[in-house]
């Protein structure tokens, strides 16, 4: 029997079921997914069974993994944030902005360091050689950018609004439009690889990877605000989000905690 | 990156993880991403090895970085990792001469991979070793672990993290030599010789 919506649709409703008991009796808040998430397939052989060994960095402030690799200027050329002049011509679709800042645990900027984005085309479509989906590429885009943060943290790229695509999770299986980001922080116990939706997206509910976030506040910080005062006009709709990095760095321990 | 709340000072709430997904090889890896070690250097080896499911399949869409210390075990803090030719757009690659300490390597259709870097240095109370992260599609949340070299067993003996470990879990974090300079360094995901993967809090 090929798995269905509706068999998806369970398995979330009891994984949000199974959380919100963990909550109930006393469990910490998940702000990331669960590596074991039986309705994302590709999730099945592709989880640890044991546990993570856990570091207290604390206890050792020379580890490699509380520094990270630095990036710079001659890592980036001229027009890496603008997705839209990547190729000769204008790519179809709807123009945006996407705008934010990178932040840490302590709400404090993430200066100079790299964000690497990549996207579907507005139709749907990756310029990806093992993309099956019979929407039409789009010869003006490629879908990928990349850019550092400024003294504030802030990142700001040009791009168009990529389209939802079907995938073979299960039949009927969307993705909701999303935009992929790779960040780095002062630490690479910071890396983070994670996905920015679109508000009001009617695909959320179906979609087994953004439900993997059993948190419904968690969950709802990987959607962007439509932020008017970032559109521009005669030009582009402007989205904001904001990404904070988690896990600890070096100034844990130099404050002490 | 924990799995739950860790209970620490953050002020602001973490932007939750997602897979990379099957579709990040036209953005994420770039040319020479392994060939981390500058050309020549007296102190290069290879890594490599194979990323494998817990039904024992390779992986062929995972991508590593990799991430380690200088011979001396001073970190670098070098950018150029990803150099870019600015007529172009296109990718330069390093420079051939400076060590950045970070490289981002593929999985191949045979699920290998490989990088040539510089033989770490020891930091702290650590043996040597690198530091790996594990993306792959399927994967909700990377995967932190490291790569210990096996050349000196007093180190590793003494290092804070292997001596907390069985033995055989001990083992998946020691890469095997298979000959001068080259060594061997399986993950593996699920099951069986199950690789120890970290979390730093």
């Amino acid at each position: 029997m090929p798995l269905t919506q509706q068999d998806i649709d369970a398995e979330i409703a009891a994984e949000h079921a199974a959380y919100a008991r963990r909550v109930a009796d006393g469990a910490p808040v998940e702000h990331h997914p669960r590596r074991d998430y039986a309705p994302y397939r590709s999730s099945a052989l592709r989880h640890p069974r044991q546990p993570p060994v856990t570091i207290d960095v604390r206890r050792d402030p020379e580890l490699v993994e509380l520094r990270s690799p630095a990036f710079g200027e001659r890592d980036l050329s001229a027009v890496d944030d603008d997705l839209t002049r990547h190729h000769h011509g204008e790519p179809i679709g709807e123009r945006i902005t996407v705008s934010g800042r990178l932040l840490d645990r302590q709400g404090r900027p993430v200066r100079g360091q790299l964000v690497e984005i990549w996207q579907a085309n507005a139709a749907g479509r990756y310029a990806h050689r093992r993309e099956q989906h019979d929407a039409p590429l789009d010869p003006n885009f490629t879908g990928v950018g990349r850019t550092l943060t400024g003294p504030d943290g802030s990142y700001r790229f040009t791009t168009v609004r990529p389209g939802p695509y079907p995938w073979r999770n299960h039949v009927g299986a969307w993705r909701p439009a999303h935009i992929h980001f790779s960040l780095f922080g002062p630490a690479f116990t910071q890396r983070l690889v994670t996905q920015m939706y679109f508000p009001n997206d009617p695909l959320f509910r179906y979609d087994p990877i953004l439900q993997s976030v059993t948190d419904d506040a968690a969950r709802q910080r990987l959607v962007a605000v439509y932020d008017h005062g970032l559109s521009v006009p005669e030009f582009s709709l402007g989205y904001r989000w904001d990404i904070v990095l988690d896990g600890p760095d070096a100034t844990w321990i130099e404050e002490g905690r | 990156m924990t799995t739950t709340d860790p209970g620490g000072p953050g002020t602001a709430l973490p932007t939750p993880s997602h897979t990379v997904g099957p579709f990040y090889g036209y953005a994420l890896p770039f040319p020479g991403g392994g060939d981390i070690a500058p050309l020549g250097h007296p102190d290069t080896l290879t890594l490599r090895g194979y990323v494998y499911d817990g039904a024992g399949d390779p992986l062929p869409d995972a991508f590593l970085e990799l991430w380690g210390p200088d011979p001396a075990g001073n970190v670098p803090d070098v950018d150029g990792s990803l150099r870019r030719d600015q007529a172009t757009g296109g990718h330069l690659g390093r420079n051939g001469v400076e060590f950045t300490g970070w490289g981002r390597v593929q999985t191949d259709a045979d699920g290998h991979w490989y990088a040539r870097t510089l033989r770490p240095g020891a930091r702290g109370r650590s043996a040597p070793y690198v530091s790996v992260c594990v993306f792959a599609r399927g994967l909700l949340t990377h995967l932190f672990t490291r790569i210990y070299l096996p050349d000196d067993e007093a180190a590793l003996a003494a290092d804070p993290l292997l001596s907390r470990l069985p033995d055989a879990r001990r083992d998946t974090l020691v890469a095997a030599r298979e000959r001068d300079g080259v060594y061997r360094f399986d993950i593996r995901l699920q099951g069986e010789g199950e690789t120890v993967f970290l979390e730093f809090a």
